[in-house]
């Protein structure tokens, strides 16, 4: 029955967001005030009756009703019910689901914080949101039913893939699903500016924190990902340009630029279409990742089960949002205007260039991963592109972005001067270049990439230092702590996610400057050494856990004498799959990772064990989670909390007028 | 041409190779031995051993040669569509019997019945390494002059044999 219901509050929805989808825009377009108002219940309709069939999923789960074709399929009567919950976004059908719930979500949210817009913006917002969820709800109720029946039930569930058997899965496609779809608000606000053919700063500020937000969610999502990766898949790497990788970070790069393009729109009113383009661009982008993800155009440890109508359905889909909302982009673009001008050395320029490095990034990432496919549909063969092209491609795009990404937040807005910018940067660049010399020969390893690395890393530090001490210096105040405190926020969180990516290149520098790594076989009671730490193997001992039973390894590391720490890597059995999975052992730290895997078991006890040494890798996703933090000091700004009770008094409540009055 | 056009133009033809994309299968591995001559063997046969099943006796026919062993499960899935073949006579399967126990294969064949003419033993996989054999079953289509056309890795569906290995035996009968 609960199912049912499940499957019926997601019909009901579809017809919501039909409504939702054309009323508005329709109304919008004829200037009929009372279609416009159907957006804002519809979208809340819409979110409550995704909510239940959401809600009616994780029921079916947590009740183990192996009766649902999706939850024998993804579960296990065995499965720790956090883990069945979880499941709910274990495979194919699930996830739609869950993207759908957070796309009506995002919805949700634009209905409660869009007082302040025009209504024919907010119905068109709606209802371009609304026609997105038409598409993903239509494709659930086609051809990837989660609610669909298994009569007769299976006794038993076949389930969860047990590489998503861990509390970094669990949270981690959540998260990056907010990132994606978040960036359909700002889609959604290009698209209704399109529309509107009024794309002004206004525009541009009410974006900007949406889009902000995308990519924070966006950004901790990533992290999470690469950070499972590391520790899940046993051999300590942390980004692999996994094909699906890239389709989540190809969004990233697209949004970054976009959120520092909405900067220049927003105080400048230049870059209007390179805007509304990259907010195309973002979204289209996650799109054609879940796409190329679901569709079994490429294989991938995230690809799930493949079938040819689902992909033709995705690619259908595809082309008509990104196919309509370039056409339209096509035609009402050239009307929308240029906006401000500005010198060849400016601010704007300098976020210009970082713009056209990032999207090249994006590009040069894109063409890596449909490379591939080119060849194979050309039939000129088979190939796969792997690491060391990405590699040698980024970074030269990547230096001289951060170069920029340092002088950027300097320069003047419209026109700066080079002798101006000198004077005050020389110091950043004379400490940033004589650190990076001298600190890895300190450390006792030169190398010219390591060099690089720390040098991009100290500049976007001291330049950052001199950015604020010039606004210090500007602002009113007495004390240093008065003065500190009358800085908004949104130039902190600049500055905090900027220092971001200094902490993130210090991680993959020394990483890939120190890391040391051994692969021994270990006898009970033997020790291996790499840098200063020892390792003694005590042996395995078997242990049984709720769904698995596992060969748990004791080692005991010490450093000149001294324990360090003991770390209990195991090699699991999944019975249900008959899957061995991995569990590597770390002891994380500031300054270093110590992480030990089981290889194989040899013979007597002895196995093949690996281990490493991995100096500062935790800094890579530390660094990531304080852009993230960056991102949410910026939309705490007070300007956007003035936005928000600003809009009160155009709610057209008159007790509400009165009470503010007497308050 | 327009500028602002120029990012539909990109996505149309994106769009136009995930197309094609979608019609192919990334799972799929070429051979190199496709279009090139069938490693030549000569193994002792499996019912009797006395005897050797050579490649060369077979010049001249169209033939299937299919992997096999009794431990493995995908040749479980496509045995009786092997069954169905074998009994329709369109062709004729040739088995080698791949890194396998010899009385254990025997009784497979008991149970599920024989659709080979003759089975080759390939006890240490030798045969399996000259041929390229990523894993059983594997189903090779080889023609009169002793190449091979077809290479199909992991089991044979009834779809394609329909769609694919049939009409390819017709068209290599012809030649």
């Amino acid at each position: 029955m609960i199912p049912e219901i499940g499957h019926f509050a997601l019909i009901l929805a579809l017809c919501v967001a039909l409504v939702q989808g054309f009323l508005p825009i329709y109304g919008a377009a004829v200037g009929n005030s009372s279609l416009m108002a159907v957006a804002k219940p519809a979208a809340r309709t819409q979110f409550l009756l995704v909510l239940t069939a959401f809600g009616c999923l994780a029921y079916a789960f947590a009740d183990k009703d192996f009766s649902v074709l999706y939850v024998a399929a993804t579960s296990n009567s065995q499965l720790p019910l956090h883990y069945r919950l979880a499941a709910i976004w274990g495979a194919h059908e699930g996830s739609l689901l869950l993207w759908t719930f957070i796309l009506t979500l995002w919805m949700f949210a634009v209905t409660l914080f869009s007082g302040h817009l025009p209504e024919t913006t907010r119905s068109r917002i709606l209802g371009v949101m609304g026609l997105v969820s038409v598409g993903f709800l239509l494709f659930m109720l086609t051809v990837s039913n989660p609610f669909e029946r298994l009569i007769p039930a299976a006794a038993e569930g076949r389930d969860l893939n047990p590489l998503l058997q861990d509390p970094g899965m669990v949270i981690h496609p959540p998260m990056l699903y907010m990132g994606y779809v978040g960036f359909s608000v700002a889609f959604a606000f290009a698209i209704a500016a399109l529309l509107g053919g009024n794309l002004d700063a206004a525009w541009a500020r009410w974006s900007r924190p949406w889009t902000t937000v995308a990519w924070c969610f966006l950004t901790v999502g990533i992290a999470l990902g690469s950070g499972w990766a590391y520790y899940e898949l046993g051999w300590g790497g942390w980004w692999f340009w996994d094909p699906v990788e890239n389709a989540s970070f190809m969004p990233w790069l697209a949004g970054t630029a976009l959120v520092h393009s909405l900067a220049v729109t927003d105080k400048r009113g230049g870059f209007k279409v390179w805007t509304v383009l990259l907010a195309i661009m973002a979204f289209s982008l996650s799109l054609l990742g879940t796409f190329r993800v679901r569709s079994g155009v490429l294989t991938s440890v995230h690809a799930f089960a493949t079938d040819p109508k689902r992909g033709l359905f995705i690619l259908v889909f595809l082309a008509i949002v990104i196919g309509g909302s370039l056409a339209l982009y096509a035609w009402r673009a050239p009307k929308v205007g240029l906006g401000g001008s500005f010198a060849m050395l400016s601010r704007e320029c300098m976020l210009l260039a970082n713009n056209v490095l990032l999207v090249a990034a994006m590009g040069s990432v894109l063409l890596g991963t449909l490379y591939p496919l080119f060849l194979d549909a050309l039939d000129l063969g088979k190939i796969s592109v792997g690491p060391p092209y990405f590699d040698s491609v980024f970074v030269p795009l990547m230096v001289p972005a951060i170069f920029l990404m340092g002088i950027g937040p300097l320069a003047q807005w419209k026109k700066a001067s080079v002798p101006d910018l000198a004077k005050r940067l020389k110091w950043a660049f004379g400490v940033s270049l004589v650190s990076a010399l001298t600190l890895p020969i300190v450390m006792g390893n030169w190398t010219p990439l390591l060099s690089l690395g720390l040098l991009l890393a100290i500049w976007i530090v001291t330049t950052s230092a001199i950015g604020l001490r010039e606004r210090l210096a500007h602002v009113n105040g007495n004390s240093l702590v008065e003065r500190l405190a009358s800085v908004p926020r949104s130039y902190w969180g600049m500055l905090v996610a900027h220092c971001g990516i200094a902490v993130f290149i210090v991680g993959v520098t020394m990483v890939k400057g120190f890391e040391t790594e051994k692969d021994v076989r270990m006898n009970v009671g033997e020790t291996a050494s790499i840098g200063d730490y020892t390792f003694r193997f005590d042996g395995t001992q078997d242990v049984v856990g709720p769904n698995y039973t596992a060969a748990r390894g004791t080692f005991h590391v010490s450093r000149d004498g001294r324990e360090t720490t003991v770390l209990y890597p195991e090699k699991r059995r999944y019975p249900v799959q008959n899957q061995i999975m991995t569990e590597a052992a770390i002891d994380p730290g500031l300054l270093r990772d110590l992480y030990v895997s089981l290889g194989e078991p040899i013979d007597d006890g002895a196995w093949s064990v690996r281990l490493y040494h991995k100096p500062f890798i935790d800094w890579i996703w530390g660094g990531c989670f304080i852009m993230a933090l960056g991102g949410a000091l910026a939309i705490s700004d007070r300007r956007y909390r003035l936005a928000w009770r600003r809009q009160e008094p155009a709610v057209p409540v008159p007790t509400r007028a009165a009470r503010r009055k007497v308050a | 041409m327009n500028r602002f056009l120029l990012p539909l133009s990109i996505f149309v033809v994106v769009v136009g190779f995930l197309g094609i994309g979608l019609t192919l299968n990334p799972r799929e591995i070429p051979s190199p031995l496709v279009g090139k001559a069938a490693p030549e063997f000569s193994q002792p046969q499996l019912y009797d051993q006395e005897k050797i099943f050579s490649s060369n006796d077979l010049k001249g026919k169209v033939w299937l040669l299919n992997f096999w062993a009794s431990w493995c499960n995908g040749c479980k899935t496509e045995h009786p569509v092997l069954m169905d073949l074998a009994k329709s006579g369109q062709v004729t399967i040739y088995g080698m019997d791949y890194k396998d126990q010899r009385d254990e294969a025997l009784t497979w064949l008991q149970r599920g019945g024989n659709p080979y003419s003759v089975i080759g033993v390939d006890e240490v996989g030798r045969v399996g390494i000259n041929f390229g054999v990523y894993g059983v079953p594997e189903t090779y289509v080889i023609d009169k002059q002793g190449v091979i056309r077809y290479k199909q890795i992991g089991p044979l569906y009834p779809d394609t044999v329909e769609k694919k290995i049939l009409p390819l035996v017709k068209q290599l009968e012809s030649e």
